[in-house]
């Protein structure tokens, strides 16, 4: 089966792209990331605030199984309906620094759409960072303990 | 069902982990490996049975026995270390366009 969401991480790059293929007229892909209610739902996020519009700003947060919240925030660079969105996205409370998202929005068909997301880190150390802990923790031990057996196969 | 997601499951379970472990060296039948562990032989039975099904093992006839050995080119895979990363990213755009398509049927 043909993988529907690609990363492309190159090494030694402080970027990545993140691109995905969509079953959606790209208006609704695009609605997806203004109506606040509707990012909540798939983010699994708060919506504390989004303006969806330049030098608009927003504000998510989280809240983990322990109960602790983590907030996210970031400000709207370039907005262009259906088109694409430029903005920042940066975690508080956390040593990682502020990074730069290119978002395009694309029609394929009638019906079928592409996101391209372009995310700049500040360092290529940043972006290894950033990608092994993109998923729960559980799993990255786990992950940990698959690597093991992986060493053992080559 | 996503079996995506199920192939990381997997591999959460810390004695689906040690029978990977055990079958990346050599392949073994069931029995061989069930006497590996103090676990009921029904339980390393369903541990088998998950971990084929997440295409981690792979089964082979010889004979009457059926040998269980590492599906390599998997294991690879999932190791890769960008791959849980896109794992949530497909998961959260999984999600956006099922939310997306109700969201266009509720308004036609």
């Amino acid at each position: 089966m043909e993988k529907k969401t690609k990363i492309n991480a190159e090494e030694g790059r402080q970027e990545l792209t993140i691109t995905r293929e969509f079953d959606l007229p790209v208006e609704l892909l695009f609605k997806a990331y203004v109506e606040p209610e509707i990012v909540a739902q798939w983010m699994g996020t708060k919506v504390l605030k989004l303006e969806s519009k330049i030098h608009g700003g927003y504000k998510f947060e989280t809240t983990d199984p322990k109960g602790n919240k983590h907030g996210f925030n970031g400000t709207i660079h370039e907005f262009v309906p259906n088109q694409k969105i430029t903005r920042t996205f940066e975690m508080e409370n956390s040593a990682f620094a502020v990074q730069l998202e290119f978002l395009e929005f694309e029609p394929v068909t009638e019906d079928t759409s592409k996101l391209n997301m372009h995310i700049v880190y500040r360092s290529v150390e940043l972006r290894d960072q950033m990608i092994k802990m993109g998923f729960a923790p559980g799993i990255n031990m786990a992950h940990n303990r698959l690597q093991e057996i992986v060493n053992k196969l080559k | 069902m996503n079996l995506r997601r199920d192939v990381f499951q997997a591999i959460a379970d810390p004695t689906r982990r040690a029978i990977l472990l055990l079958v990346a060296s050599q392949s073994l039948t069931a029995g061989a490996i069930a006497s590996n562990f103090d676990t009921a032989r029904p339980t390393v039975s369903k541990h088998l049975q998950i971990l084929t099904e997440c295409e981690l093992l792979k089964q082979e006839q010889n004979g009457r026995e059926v040998f269980y050995h590492i599906n390599a080119k998997k294991m690879i895979e999932i190791a890769d270390f960008i791959e849980p990363f896109r794992e949530m990213w497909d998961e959260r755009f999984n999600k956006l366009e099922a939310i997306m398509k109700n969201y266009k049927k509720n308004i036609e």
